[in-house]
């Protein structure tokens, strides 16, 4: 949050500065702690400079009557502020009108910035922001304002935010310095807050905070603290003079699962885990203070305090929640909401296993005997157990570890007498997996059955959503949609699972027939929307994830989106073709025939049903339009095999073809039969060979369009 | 540790030198609020005052309630019952954030031995039509006070807005003695016999275990359930009847309407709830149902407040001076 703004204000005030003339390429400094945000900017014209301009006036007719000046020219010479007898005059496609040289006098930088910067300030973004002052008048920001400072060089500049006239002082460490810092000078303003225990620039606090972790780490041997980006980026928004303390906690701790440690650890307490070398938590712990050290151990032992307690209330949850194991909470989910309008958790729990079950049946072979993709058994039982961690004290207390939490537990529990002990584990897998991915970084579940279970979720979650029409939109996703749905691409990707997912969510509404929720559905566009949704989410992934590039991923989408897998290896395909001369050429002569055929719709001409060897008149026509069966032939051929690369390689060898057409054969000719004959050959041409990707729209040298 | 422990504070102690302290600043100290919350934020001199444009500090002490949070007494940092200081500064003065820290100092943390953060913590409450902007303060890893900018209440764009601070006082008191269980907290000690002492546990642990089989285990769902509806009703009434009275614009009824009186019955409904939460009475579809009422309960009682503040009567009110 500070970060954002922070960037934000050196980029409002650069591009302020440029905008104003006052900076050609101003070089800024931002700053921010948790109690300020700044910018000191170098190379500030202390004024705009002067800028002559033409001044066009009245026209010459009515300026001047008989050769003697109009009060509409006295009018002008007094507004351009010139003797009337320097006014000129020019001419324009209009006639000849007066005109002036003007000087503008350029601002002052003070006048501008102290005019310019409230407004600046004013408009920086915060996801939630107040007001303070009383009858609601203050700007809004994110906390209360109390100070400001602005200074061009040694003199403050004149301006006033929310009541507050800019000064020169400003306040160092709430409780290590002692009254307000004066500043002589804008380039001294780091110096002079390190002096009142302030580190103002949040890369100067992130290296110290990195320096004493590993100091504090270097007293355990062998260990090392574990790297957390957003730990450490949190950390140094949280201190303006940070410090770091290494505590210790009961190695008896240590028999909790490392998931519920760290969590407790990083999420409640923001401490760095401590690791051995082979990546096993040690009993010890990294705090980052506030403040410039604990001489007497008193900031170590209250810290080692809370931690204890945590760690003692995360024990009392595991231990309270093994009285009751999960497949007696079952039952208990049906008062726990999933959503207003969708139910309650039993609800979606038997939803989910339904579309599990359909997904398996997809999956496996349709012959008994032969090896099961899916263990139907596994998944069914994870599909039944996978949310009954949330009526855990654990999971309530530590809402982040739901479905770990979850997992953990089944692998503990005895789930059904007769289950062997690797299928509990399969399952316990399974339900450990199941919000995974959680970003496009995380990974996918580690099994074909997590993959499953997560996909039923998450299907079941947007199904519900999209038929009570809660579409994100823009920034508006509550229910993290999106990366729900970018979660099911990445795994069917990756689990390389050929799924439709048309089917999927057709299969998704099925699980909600019947059900209370279903008479809130009012979508009337489900299909549709769905499809748009997830062609999007296709998209982001091929490129983002994929690599892909835009014209490509449009192309092979444009083909069809319903199966991911498919697509990506269609794309894999075209990318890997699209830079050989053959591909290129044919890809711009696709664009050609579709705008062709466009054009034709529009002007009402006919296209032919099918190509008639009896109106092919030129040589060329007539050697494309045979060869056109046999290559269409083996590109389906290819295409059921999988073998794109190689049908796009078949479909490039029609170039000459092609090109020959296009040189010698006109298409819209004023035979009427023979020009649909014509198009017939193109439509074909484009049904026939549009299966793989949509070539018309590969951006091509020279044509990018 | 122990030389802190002789030292520290006691519980009431702790309790005395923080009301003083709010004394000092020219805060009314209230007592705590007689009717179950489940915060010091629902008390009347919360909700209500924050209301409308007068300036008003106060302090008090609120036992909290929140039934669904009881341990029988076995889990040594949960509490069915937990104590809030409870500080309203309407309007905040600047410094609000220094002032919080010199409370601190006042009941014997020496800031420049300790660790102390603020951490952005916004705080809503859907149920009250209320929310905030604020921090948590954290001092050594541990969070003894939620700091919070009201901006809305009931409803209501608040203005002027009001600074609440609420500290949780079994948290600073364990803090300060350095125990590991709330029940080993040193309430009083016999100033004539220092070894005298009665804990935490001595003066609460009943409280804690019974009331947890209470709302468990005992309460009878059913009546509980009545009694949701029978004071859900009576606040219903009194607001309709309020809205109609307001029409007539007779100042000196507005002004001795009892819209108090239906604060308290949507204070008990609220408590209704939780309890019927804690038994696990509540199913999906009425859980978001019941809160939607007393919401509109809260919602209703606050937009009354603030129009029958904006009717004061022309002279005060002689039946105000009567002593009950």
């Amino acid at each position: 949050m500070i970060d954002g703004a922070r960037e934000e204000l050196a980029r409002r005030v650069g591009d302020l500065l440029s905008r104003e003339r006052l900076a050609e390429s101003a070089v800024l400094e931002p700053y921010s702690t948790p109690r300020r945000i700044a910018l000191v900017a170098r190379g500030v014209a202390s004024a705009q400079s002067d800028v002559e301009e033409q001044v066009t006036g009245p026209a010459v007719k009515v300026a001047f009557k008989d050769g003697q000046p109009t009060p509409a020219a006295h009018a002008f010479a007094k507004k351009v502020g010139v003797d009337l007898s320097q006014v000129k005059t020019v001419s324009t496609p209009k006639g000849e009108y007066l005109s002036a040289r003007v000087v503008k006098k350029g601002r002052s930088a003070a006048e501008i910035l102290g005019e310019a910067l409230p407004r600046e300030i004013n408009s920086l973004y915060w996801a939630k922001n107040m007001y303070w002052r009383p009858g609601k008048t203050s700007e809004r920001f994110v906390r209360p304002v109390r100070w400001v400072v602005a200074m061009l060089g040694e003199n403050p500049v004149s301006m006033e935010f929310d009541g507050i006239r800019a000064g020169t002082e400003t306040s160092g460490h709430r409780i290590l310095s002692n009254g307000p810092v004066s500043l002589r000078t804008p380039n001294t303003y780091a110096e002079a807050l390190l002096k009142a225990a302030v580190v103002a620039c949040p890369q100067q606090r992130e290296q110290r905070i990195r320096k004493a972790l590993d100091a504090a780490t270097r007293t355990i041997p062998g260990a090392r603290w574990r790297e957390d980006k957003d730990l450490l980026e949190t950390v140094v928004n949280l201190t303006e003079f940070p410090s770091v303390i290494l505590g210790n906690f009961d190695r008896e701790f240590l028999s909790l699962p490392e998931e519920v440690l760290v969590t407790v650890m990083r999420d409640h307490q923001k401490y760095f885990a401590v690791e051995d070398a082979n990546g096993k938590l040690v009993p010890h712990f990294l705090a980052v203070l506030n403040t410039d050290g604990d001489p007497q151990g008193l900031i170590r032992h209250g810290n080692e305090r809370v931690l204890r307690a945590r760690f003692r209330d995360a024990r009392f949850f595991w231990d309270t929640d093994q009285k009751k194991p999960l497949r007696e909470r079952v039952e208990m989910l049906r008062s726990v909401t999933f959503q207003k309008d969708l139910g309650s958790y039993f609800d979606k729990t038997m939803r989910v296993q339904f579309i599990c079950s359909q997904i398996s049946t997809w999956l496996n072979p349709d012959n008994p005997d032969a090896t099961k993709v899916v263990r139907d058994g596994v998944v069914h039982k994870a599909a039944l157990l996978a949310k009954t961690d949330l009526t855990t004290e654990l999971v309530k207390e530590f809402t982040e570890l739901q479905g770990i939490v979850g997992g953990l537990y089944a692998r503990v529990q005895q789930l059904d007498a007769s289950l062997p002990e690797p299928t509990r584990f399969a399952i316990a897998d399974a339900i450990y997996d199941q919000y995974k991915p959680e970003s496009m970084e995380d990974s996918v579940p580690r099994t074909t059955e997590g993959a499953v279970l997560s996909l039923a979720d998450k299907v079941d979650s947007i199904a519900g959503m999209f038929a009570l029409c809660l579409i994100p939109s823009g920034s508006k996703d509550p229910f993290a949609l999106r990366r729900q749905a970018n979660g099911m691409v990445k795994i069917i990707a990756e689990h390389r699972l050929p799924l439709s997912l048309a089917r999927l969510f057709e299969t998704a509404r099925e699980a909600y027939h019947g059900t209370a929720a279903e008479k809130k559905f009012k979508s009337l566009t489900y299909d549709q929307d769905i499809r748009n949704f997830f062609r999007e989410r296709l998209e982001f992934y091929l490129r983002d994830v994929g690599g892909f590039a835009y014209d490509v991923v449009n192309a092979v989408l444009a083909a069809g989106a319903d199966d991911v897998v498919n697509a990506a290896e269609r794309a894999q395909a075209v990318a890997k073709v699209r830079p050989s001369e053959d591909f290129e050429s044919i890809s711009v002569a696709f664009k050609r025939m579709k705008n062709i055929l466009r054009q034709a719709g529009e002007t009402g001409k006919h296209v032919g049903e099918r190509v008639d060897p009896a109106l092919l008149r030129e040589e060329e026509e007539r050697a494309l339009a045979e060869a056109l069966p046999k290559t269409a032939d083996s590109v389906r051929q290819l295409g059921s095999k999988g073998n794109y690369e190689q049908a796009l390689l078949e479909i490039a060898k029609l170039r000459p073809l092609v090109d020959c057409f296009f040189d010698k054969v006109m298409v819209m000719v004023e035979d009427e039969g023979v020009r649909a004959n014509r198009l017939a050959l193109l439509q074909a041409m484009l049904n026939e060979f549009s299966t793989i990707a949509d070539f018309s729209e590969i951006v091509t040298e020279g044509k990018k369009s | 540790m122990n030389e802190i422990k002789k030292n520290s504070l006691t519980f009431q102690e702790l309790i005395l030198r923080l009301q003083s302290f709010w004394a000092e600043q020219g805060c009314v100290l209230q007592q705590p609020f007689d009717v179950e919350v489940g915060a010091g934020t629902m008390a009347p001199e919360t909700f209500l005052r924050v209301l409308g444009g007068k300036p008003y500090n106060v302090a008090y002490l609120q036992p909290s309630r929140r039934p669904a949070d009881g341990r029988y007494g076995e889990n040594p940092n949960r509490l069915y019952k937990h104590t809030q200081l409870q500080v309203i500064l309407k309007p905040p003065p600047e410094d609000v954030q220094d002032l919080y820290l010199r409370s601190l100092e006042a009941i014997g943390i020496d800031l420049r031995q300790h660790d102390l953060k603020f951490e952005e913590d916004n705080w809503e409450s859907p149920t009250l039509g209320a929310w905030g902007i604020g921090w948590q303060v954290m001092l050594d890893g541990l969070e003894i006070t939620q700091f919070t900018y009201f901006q809305q209440c009931g409803g209501v764009d608040l203005d002027p807005i009001s600074a609440e601070l609420t500290y949780g006082l079994e948290r600073i008191a364990a803090f300060l003695q350095d125990v590991d269980s709330i029940y080993d907290i040193v309430w009083a000690r016999d100033p004539k016999d220092a070894s005298k002492v009665f804990t935490y546990g001595d003066v609460r642990f009943a409280d804690e275990l019974q009331m947890s089989v209470y709302n468990f285990e005992a309460a009878n769902v059913e009546n509980l359930w009545t009694h949701l509806g029978l004071y859900e009703r009576e606040c219903q009434e009194l607001l309709r009847d309020f809205e109609e009275l307001s029409k007539k614009r007779d100042r000196y009824e507005i002004q001795r309407f009892p819209l108090l009186g239906a604060f308290e019955l949507c204070l008990k409904c609220s408590h209704l709830f939780n309890l019927l939460d804690a038994r696990g009475a509540i199913s999906v579809t009425e859980r978001v149902g019941v809160i939607a009422r007393i919401r509109q309960l809260a919602v209703g009682v606050a937009k009354a407040w603030v129009q029958q503040q904006e009717n004061p009567t022309e002279e005060p009110m002689e039946a105000a001076q009567a002593i009950g």
